[in-house]
């Protein structure tokens, strides 16, 4: 924005901000001073300016003085402009810098920076206290800022989808309801377009740009839709618990042992250790990870599905 | 994949972004009366110079109808800041939908955290729950669209855990730590002075000053198998730097193994899971990645665990050992493989 556009839009505000009443096209372009002579020209400008107000998130009113005012005119209602009175104990303020930092790596990081310096312009002193204590940070990812926006504004997207397992990206329809950050990573859950059905999706797997596919406010959320309890659901293993009887080379496995249930010395250096699991091809990959100091001796499957493992990695 | 390094913005840079300052800017000294330049430029990220464009620019302003005035004045003179004149913009802009969304759902994470890893006393999370409150009342309707993204923090990590090292942080106290490599597969004992916790990737990790290693080390508090305060109080040396947790945690050094992968679209998550220095497509699914790591050892785990849906390409050294490993571990099942000697894994820096 250049230095004369920020100077007419500063006097723009300041100008239908002072006003109680509302102010035609003409009484603004006397008012404010940077305007274009032509007409035409000075219409076209003030239009790009009301655009630039809104996106600003300055309310905008339109309307007339009383029933002889035969053009419309403009004002900001005060009312709808100001932030509300917020004061904040210093507990208060320093949890609120902290909460501040937590998007740094993400997307969300201007809009963090831009609330905190209005709340510091509504007097709240947000200063960071030396104390030691916990840092947390939201990671983050292409996706996320198109599709932030379009739960936000209830719109549909569509994108390319890279399923586990997939060759080639298939392309997706969403209304998305809901963005969610489970152990670190980004998901979206909405009502999937072609499939008819809910569906969640994980940001690092769509591939290049998501691209809105309908108006703002034609999506609708379900009442009681829990989107964290979809994504949890997604995410979540399967509750059944088997128990695999292992062969433990002695002093290996920790990772193992910390899970044990039973555990007992064998022969030949090797112990005999019990270890819970639900999903099997995961705990075989993980029992595989541990290469020679461990052997499956029950059950049959899990044992087959680690030598599987193994034999891939030789072939 | 992981860390966008996209250089968080400590100040915003768009078009409008000193529109949205210059509304701040009055209000901002308004709301302290009398405020110095330097502390201002400050909290506005911005130099001192540019600060008294903005000022000078606020000053200038001038309506021309129906009477021509200017509404608003200000002075800086001895590096204080003063307005005496206002006009309608004392007070700032209401809170953005982004904006309001922004604070409150990492409000929203903090409180999740504090789940995790309990703070020592009741105080910060009644102060969270106050703040919540106050700010969802100050952003008004721009508060609800927040409800839609939600932050769920990893459980795995104890809970015990977590509040000791919190109290150990708190009293200034040294711990020790009986704590899990999983890329060597040992427990490992260590004293450890803390520094603070991190929530990074959706997992909690202490950093510290290690006094085994004596170097700023990370934790991640789901290996720490048990910990002690201990009464000696934590000396962490000035030379100790913390983390730049913003750059991402693991920064590889030149002296790493330069590990080279091919996934299947079954292995795919590698390039997910592990900050990669590169990826290829190699067309229907199958990626090409190059990791870089200290540790052989969890390279070759790493590619057991792939089997079939990732194998290493190179180093030489490494694709020898995981072949020598899986010959190993199969002739336990006396299967195929077999005659592949029996390897003790050797000890990896």
């Amino acid at each position: 924005m250049s230095k004369r556009k920020t100077e007419r839009l500063l006097s723009l505000v300041v100008c239908l901000l002072s006003s109680q009443r509302y102010l035609t096209a003409t009484q603004i372009r006397a008012a404010v001073p940077g305007y274009p002579d032509s007409f035409d020209a000075f219409k076209r400008m003030f239009e790009r300016d009301k655009e630039e107000l809104r996106e600003l998130g300055i309310p905008l009113d339109m309307g007339s003085n009383g029933p002889l005012d035969e053009e419309l005119g403009y004002r900001i209602p005060r009312q709808r402009y100001v932030l509300p009175d917020i004061r904040l104990e210093p507990d208060e303020a320093a949890v609120l810098a902290l909460a501040a930092r937590v998007w740094r790596r993400a997307e969300l990081a201007g809009a963090a920076a831009g609330a905190l310096l209005k709340l510091r312009a509504a007097g709240v002193e947000a200063e960071e206290t030396g104390q030691p204590g916990i840092e947390p940070r939201l990671t983050g990812e292409a996706a996320f800022g198109p599709l932030w926006e379009a739960v936000r504004d209830r719109r549909p997207v569509t994108f390319a989808y890279r399923a586990v397992g997939r060759s080639e990206p298939q392309q997706r329809r969403l209304e998305p309801w809901g963005v969610v950050n489970r152990h670190g990573r980004w998901y979206v859950a909405g009502h999937d377009q072609v499939r008819q059905a809910v569906r969640v999706f994980r940001l690092s797997r769509i591939e290049g740009r998501v691209e809105f596919s309908g108006p703002r406010g034609s999506v609708s959320v379900p009442d009681g839709s829990d989107v964290r309890e979809l994504v949890a659901e997604w995410d979540t293993q399967p509750a059944e618990r088997h128990t695999a009887a292992l062969k433990i080379r002695a002093g290996t496995g920790f990772g193992l042992r910390r899970w044990a249930t039973r555990e007992r010395a064998g022969s030949d250096g090797w112990d005999l250790v019990d270890v819970p699991f639900s999903d099997l091809s995961w705990f075989a990959e993980h029992l595989a990870s541990f290469g020679a100091d461990v052997a499956v001796s029950e059950p049959a499957d899990l044992r087959d599905a680690v030598i599987t493992r193994l034999k891939g990695a030789l072939a | 994949m992981t860390g966008q390094p996209a250089d968080p913005p400590a100040r915003v840079s768009t078009s409008s972004d000193r529109l949205q300052r210059l509304l701040a800017l009055v209000p901002y000294v308004v709301s302290r009366k009398v405020v110095g330049l330097s502390e201002t430029a400050a909290a506005f990220g911005v130099s001192e110079r540019e600060l008294v464009d903005d000022l000078n620019m606020l000053w200038c302003v001038e309506l021309r109808a129906p009477d021509p005035y200017c509404p608003i004045d200000l002075s800086y003179e001895g590096g204080e800041i003063e307005v005496s004149q206002a006009e309608s913009i004392d007070r700032p802009l209401r809170l953005g939908v982004d904006e309001a969304s922004a604070l409150l759902v990492a409000l929203r994470m903090l409180a999740e955290v504090g789940q995790v890893a309990p703070a020592p006393g009741p105080a910060e999370g009644s102060a969270l729950s106050r703040t919540i409150a106050k700010l969802e009342t100050a952003a008004g309707e721009a508060a609800a669209p927040s409800a839609q993204v939600a932050v769920q923090v990893d459980r795995h990590a104890e809970r015990s855990v977590a509040a000791k090292l919190r109290e150990a942080l708190a009293a200034g106290r040294r711990v020790h730590l009986s704590y899990y490599v999983p890329g060597r597969d040992e427990a490992t004992e260590r004293d450890v002075d803390p520094m603070r916790l991190l929530v990074v990737e959706g997992r909690t990790y202490l950093e510290g000053w290690c006094r085994r290693a004596e170097g700023v080390r990370l934790f991640r508090l789901d290996r720490v198998l048990a910990v002690e305060v201990l009464a000696a109080a934590a000396e962490v040396p000035t030379e100790a730097e913390p983390v730049d947790v913003d750059s991402g945690l693991f920064r590889p050094s030149p002296t790493d193994l330069r590990v080279v992968i091919e996934l299947s679209p079954y292995g795919r998550w590698v390039a997910e899971y592990y900050p990669c220095e590169e990826v290829t497509e190699l067309g229907e699914g199958r990626l090409r990645v190059i990791l870089r790591t200290p540790d052989g050892e969890w390279v070759r785990r790493l590619a057991l665990r792939l089997g079939e849906d990732g194998h290493v390409v190179g180093p030489a050294e490494v694709v020898a050992d995981v072949r020598r490993e899986a010959s190993a571990a199969l002739a336990q099942y006396g299967t195929a493989g077999a005659g592949g000697s029996p390897v003790s894994p050797g000890e990896v820096s």
